[in-house]
């Protein structure tokens, strides 16, 4: 259950911002997770209810942006689109494709009042 | 998933029971997933569809999907002008990135080569270990960081090949992470240009994400398990730089199909290099042992170079 780890990251970020920018309370909580990241968005939202609990943002509203996944096809030499980490180049079929976007996690907005 | 009414999901898949994916909304789509609702407005489905705001386009195609989100800025609900977006942009991985800086550096500075060990329980990591560390035979200085939930049956036969082991017990934790391996560093007393094995969790989910300031994570896969779990699990096989294919002297009495379990794993990660080992038997040690030494001989150099820098 790593997404309770991820979601603990995610307070910290929050209470950095709060001592920086004196909001008083979260209304929103943008998330940025890539198609291809190691963490399940449901099962993030579900620890961040619990870890974000007597924060300033408790009872924000989770919005998750996807971030599509991409790959360089080293046979191909082009980037192609990816949905999973062992997809194939969709132009030779071929497996020699490097993941180049999709596995970010990032807090990239805060909605606050 | 929606917020009005809980419907829809993220990527967790739930296949037909008839076998396949079911089709069609189960897979994210790119860009902004969540509808926004009126602030104020209940969080359970309305009977009806609230009515469009003015100037707030319905963009979602679908039920009662309304896309407040779609502004600049993410500005939806009229009339609440003092609400603002703050922009974060920061990796919620961040601090343990941070911190894993910090170790790298830190063994960089004392030329200490570290491998990040994963895989599965079971896998027959802590014997490869003590097989590994009886072949080195105190050439080489080294010390093993263990990691598990509960006990210290690791550190104990760690221990027993004259080598020093710190276990870290992560209590109901799934993986280690960067903050854990610096606290344990310290204490360690570890030589320079000194070889340092860290012994994650048996978990082939959750250590992947975290990077510990090692040099290389080393997979383990045994062949008593599924030749297919590179593709079920692929996240730890593409953050790995070596995977080690153990227990292969079961290979005879077993329908395991190491071939196609490499190649599923070089589908995920076309960088990752393959050896084929046994504890049991000593096969594919000496090349595991060179692949070592090369990396010890590799943080040496640096190290006598910052230094003489």
């Amino acid at each position: 259950m790593h997404e309770m780890s991820l979601a603990e990251g995610v307070r910290t970020i929050i209470e950095d911002a709060a001592a920086a920018n004196g909001f008083r309370s979260v209304r929103a909580v943008v998330l940025e997770i890539g198609e291809l990241a190691a963490v399940e968005a449901d099962a993030l939202r579900f620890c961040l209810d619990v870890v974000l609990a007597d924060t300033v943002a408790a009872g924000a509203a989770i919005e998750v942006e996807t971030v599509p996944g991409a790959g360089w096809c080293m046979d191909c030499a082009q980037a192609v689109p990816m949905r999973e980490l062992h997809d194939a180049c969709p132009h030779c079929g071929g497996y020699r494709v490097q993941t180049t976007a999709g596995r970010e996690m990032r807090v990239k907005a805060l909605e606050v009042d | 998933m929606c917020t009005v009414c809980g419907c829809g999901s993220g990527e967790t898949r739930i296949g037909a029971l008839g076998g396949g994916r079911p089709t069609g909304g189960a897979h994210p789509r790119p860009g902004t997933t969540l509808a926004w609702r009126p602030l104020g407005e209940p969080a359970a489905a309305p009977a009806t569809p609230p009515p469009a705001p003015p100037r707030a386009p319905d963009t979602t195609p679908g039920h009662h999907h309304l896309d407040f989100g779609s502004g600049p800025a993410h500005a939806h609900a009229p009339g609440l002008s003092q609400v603002q977006m703050l922009r974060i942009e920061r990796d919620i991985l961040g601090k343990n990135d941070a911190r894993a800086a910090e170790n790298r550096t830190w063994l960089a500075a004392r030329g200490i080569f570290a491998l990040n060990l994963v895989s599965s329980p079971g896998s027959g990591k802590t014997s490869l270990l003590v097989r590994t560390l009886q072949l080195l035979g105190g050439r080489v200085p080294a010390a093993v960081i263990e990691g598990d939930q509960q006990t210290e049956f690791d550190a104990e036969r760690i221990r027993a090949t004259g080598v020093p082991a710190l276990q870290i017990n992560t209590g109901k934790g799934c993986h280690l992470d960067a903050d854990m391996v610096a606290r344990a560093l310290p204490r360690m007393e570890l030589a320079e240009d000194s070889l340092l094995l860290i012994e994650n969790v048996g978990n082939l989910v959750c250590p992947a994400a975290f990077d510990l300031g090692e040099a290389h994570k080393v997979a383990i896969l045994s062949v008593t398990e599924g030749e297919d779990k590179p593709l079920k699990y692929p996240d730890m096989f593409a953050a790995a730089d070596l995977m080690l294919l153990n227990k292969v002297d079961l290979l005879p009495y077993l329908a395991f199909d190491a071939g196609r379990a490499i190649d599923f794993a070089l589908r995920v990660n076309p960088r990752l290099r393959v050896l084929r080992t046994s504890a049991t038997t000593g096969e594919g040690l000496d090349e595991w042992i060179a692949w070592i030494e090369a990396g010890l001989a590799a943080a040496r150099a640096r190290r006598a170079a910052s230094a003489h820098a």
